[in-house]
């Protein structure tokens, strides 16, 4: 350990939070699966109104939690170590979505190196192809999937490309805020980070845009259209969530900024908007290379 | 050690521990022992509810023929007793180890993050009122065994698979948020001069173990978002007609899968370090090739989940490389085995409950060790994959291992826990019972796999019914025995002979540097570890 004495270590009081957030889960999933289950069986009932009713506990919560933390926090209760204990918690935590994003890039790369392929007849497969599908060929994109599904590829030029120079140049403005913070140039950590806002918000535009395009009637690719439809949404779609989020922390980050908080020491909350900031483009880059370019 | 903890302005609360009342302080508590004590409560109320699934299961298998339930709803029986007791029982009651303990072994005020810790708690028992509910659902509860694999759980899943979706990914949510927590407090929270080679074993398992739940839960929750999709909104992720594959869903599941089983294994064996020692009165012999030997544990277990699928048909190199990587497990599992028979070896041992549970572990769970090691090896497996030689197996590492590995910790624990030593007779009368009646449960269960009796079915030929008598009177008379150590827990809560701070003289660790029951807070000023000897 690199700290010889221990600062007292600020273990908070009860607190109702807690269980606000698990009834708000609750309330979610309960929603949540009542609602597709009425979507499927065409049915209509109360789910929606459930899933919102948890989403909107879950915002109250995350106000009335994260309050108590800022003002702990600017009462000066939290020693050094409780700020390593946010860090370290916030890495992990990115680490995990990494591992969520790694399932759906693991069942792109199976898709495309192994099942399609083995449809086709790939390997010691020559009777699947026969036997099922005798008319499938083996490609990617899949346009044509076994059971004749039709549906055409997203190229990498244009919107995605944009939408990736978009937001590599926010990872490098909100590096700079993230600077300007820590060498207490205000103004400039005002600009940076407004302007990273922004590029988040038209990214987000654009990538709205796209699925227009796909969903329009030129291109059918929709998120039923086989393998390469849902990789395709599923994996853009997660990304653009998690875009949206990291968009709304840094629109609290900039208000907050505004609102005179952090200073060049301690600025966790920052921080950790901006590492998700960073972990959402390096998905994207992954995203780029494995969804839209080869 | 003084342990007043410190009066501040808290309301009108008078008593030294300044905690609330009632079903607030439960509620809205922060410390790590309220809610060590509440996962370990409901891993106990569940592992009952779980069981009386299994009785039911027993009852309908107690002979051939259909007798007692639909073959639909006998599906559901074993889906669900899989599902909670995998995560509703074993790895909640593991994270109330984690919690009660850790902080106290590495002299840390409490977790890092406090109430995070208690969201995770919370989580669960709303996770797990709605699996349970599904079981009143007009569909009925979900029927495709704890794997759920698709097709079964997609294109044939009846009207409740969303709510198993969603009560999944909540209990994922708290699963990941219980690992952070526990992850964070060792790195961050250790008391100076705890350096991580002086760690008690204990600790570095769970630590661990921490780590494979951050990388598996997520792709758990990735694999059941897909088969959501699927089922609700057309996509074909497990579906070839769409350019998917089933056997793709079994692939992702497995990956997480794998390392789930050594999430249930591998704080059992921090259990058992920690006890053999103290009663065979000798340091835990070779305790740095235990770290390491758990680390490669840990990292092994994500490159052998194909052994799960050798009935696939895999290309043959895959069938090779997750043979020859399952095997090679055996090697630190072996390490471990040695280890704690090395520790007893010339040592003074004597045989308080905890140590009775702790041997019966190392012999019972190395032969589910062994019959894994059959069941890795593919041509072999052919013949006993999906017979009733899995069932044996992985019950004999799931309830000889991990469950006698809880009940050893806990009658270790109690005292520190409660401030009573439990009662001898009745938990003696727990640990005989339990010891007998497990093995005439799964031991035949290898014979009738050996034999070929698929499981995961409602009826079965004439010829298995021997067997399977044997085992159902087996089950009965397990089930039973566990309500023993229900009275145990209580008589020991409400009395008994008062113990001491140290009642194990053996023993070693923070833990026990603190009167019995260890108060409210501990160690709000860390102690000085510095002249911890190390292991
Ligand atoms: C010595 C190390 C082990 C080896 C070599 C091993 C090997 C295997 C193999 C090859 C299977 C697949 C059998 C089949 O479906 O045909 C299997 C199943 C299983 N193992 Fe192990 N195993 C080991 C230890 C463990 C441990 C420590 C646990 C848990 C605590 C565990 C839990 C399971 C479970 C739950 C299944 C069945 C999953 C299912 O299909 O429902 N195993 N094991
Ligand atoms: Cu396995």
């Amino acid at each position: 350990m690199t700290t010889k004495k221990y600062e007292t270590y600020y273990v908070p009081a009860q607190s109702h939070w807690p269980i606000v957030g698990a009834v708000a889960l609750f309330l979610i999933a309960v929603g949540a699966a009542n609602y597709v289950t009425d979507i499927k069986n065409s049915t209509s009932g109360f789910g929606g109104y459930v899933l919102i009713a948890g989403i909107a506990m879950v915002i109250y919560m995350m106000f009335g939690w994260f309050n108590n933390v800022i003002n702990e926090s600017m009462a000066g209760k939290y020693s050094h170590q409780m700020d390593n204990s946010f860090k370290q918690g916030m890495s992990w935590f990115i680490f995990s979505e990494v591992m969520f994003f790694a399932a759906f890039f693991g069942a792109l790369l199976y898709a495309r190196t192994l099942s399609v392929p083995w449809l086709g007849g790939a390997d010691n497969n020559a009777m699947t192809g026969a036997v099922l599908w005798p008319e499938f060929t083996a490609q990617w994109p899949l346009i044509k999937t076994p059971d004749g599904t039709e549906t055409t590829g997203m190229g990498w030029y244009g919107l995605p490309l944009i939408n990736t120079i978009l937001l590599l140049t926010s990872s490098v403005t909100a590096h700079l805020a993230h600077v300007a913070l820590e060498q207490d140039k205000r103004p400039q950590l005002k600009f940076w980070l407004g302007l990273t806002c922004v590029l988040g918000l038209v990214f987000l535009y654009c990538q709205g845009l796209e699925y227009a395009h796909g969903y329009a009637d030129e291109m059918k690719l929709y998120l039923t259209s086989g393998i390469y439809g849902n990789t395709f949404y599923m994996l853009t779609g997660f990304h653009g969530m998690h875009v949206t989020l990291g968009t709304i922390m840094l629109i609290v980050m900039l208000i907050r900024v505004f609102k005179g908080h952090f200073t060049p020491k301690n600025h966790f909350a920052f921080q950790a908007a901006s590492w998700y900031w960073h972990f959402v483009d390096v998905v994207w880059v992954f995203l780029f290379v494995f969804v839209y370019i080869i | 050690m003084t342990t007043e903890a410190i009066h501040d302005s808290h309301e009108h609360d008078d008593h030294h521990d300044h905690k609330m009342t009632g079903i607030k302080r439960w509620l809205y508590t922060t410390n790590h022992k309220d809610i060590g004590t509440l996962y370990l409560w409901f891993a106990f109320i569940m592992l009952l509810f779980g069981g009386a699934l299994a009785m039911m299961i027993r009852v309908e298998l107690f002979q051939p023929g259909l007798q007692f339930v639909e073959p639909d709803f006998f599906n559901q029986l074993t889906t669900v007793h899989g599902l909670i007791m995998v995560f509703g029982a074993i790895m909640p009651a593991f994270t109330g180890f984690a919690n009660w303990m850790i902080p106290m072994m590495i002299g840390a005020p409490d977790m890092a993050l406090p109430r995070m810790n208690n969201w995770s708690f919370w989580i669960l028992p709303f996770a797990f009122s709605i699996l349970i509910a599904s079981f009143f659902m007009e569909s009925g509860a979900p029927n495709f065994g704890w794997t759920f694999y698709a097709p079964l759980s997609t294109t044939y899943s009846n009207g409740s698979t969303a709510f198993f979706v969603f009560a999944v990914h909540i209990m994922g949510v708290s699963s990941i948020m219980g690992a952070i927590n526990v992850i964070v407090t060792i790195m961050n929270m250790r008391a100076p001069g705890m350096t991580y080679m002086k760690m008690p074993l204990f600790v570095w398992t769970f630590f661990i173990t921490a780590y494979l739940l951050i990388a598996v839960m997520p792709v758990l929750a990735g694999v059941v978002t897909m088969l959501l999709t699927d089922t609700y909104f057309g996509t074909s992720f497990f579906d070839a007609a769409g350019g998917g594959d089933p056997v793709m869903f079994q692939h992702i599941f497995w990956f997480f899968g794998h390392p789930e089983v050594y999430i249930m294994i591998l704080p059992a064996f921090g259990i058992v370090s920690t006890i053999i020692p103290a009663f065979a009165r000798k340091r835990l012999f070779g305790y740095s090739s235990m770290v390491y030997a758990t680390a490669s544990i840990a990292f092994l277990s994500f490159i052998v989940w194909a052994h799960h699928m050798f009935t696939t048909g895999m290309p043959l190199f895959g069938e090779l490389f997750f043979m020859y990587c399952t095997m090679l497990i055996a090697v630190p599992t072996g390490v471990k085995v040695f280890n704690w028979v090395a520790t007893m070896w010339r040592g003074s041992m004597t045989f308080e409950i905890p140590m009775l549970f702790s041997i019966a572990f190392v012999i019972l769970f190395t032969i589910g060790g062994f019959s894994g090691l059959m069941l890795a090896l593919t041509p072999v497996d052919f013949q006993y994959h999906d017979t009733y030689f899995v069932v044996a197996h992985f019950h004999y590492v799931l309830v000889t291992g991990s469950l006698f590995s809880i009940y050893a910790g806990a009658y270790y624990w109690l005292p520190k826990w409660t401030g009573h030593m439990y009662h001898d007779g009745l938990s003696k009368a727990h640990f005989w019972c339990s010891l007998i009646s497990v093995n005439i449960l799964f031991f035949p269960m290898h014979f009738l796999g050996l034999a070929g009796m698929p499981r995961r079915i409602p009826d079965y030929a004439l010829q298995f019914a021997d067997f399977n008598k044997w085992v159902s009177i087996g089950g009965f008379a397990f089930g039973l025995s566990q309500l023993i150590f229900l009275v145990v827990v209580i008589k020991c809560i409400k009395g008994g002979k008062k113990a001491e701070a140290k009642p194990w003289d053996g023993a070693e660790g923070l833990e026990w540097t603190v009167a019995s029951p260890a108060p409210y807070h501990t160690f709000e000023t860390p102690p000085n570890a510095e002249d911890i000897k190390g292991q």
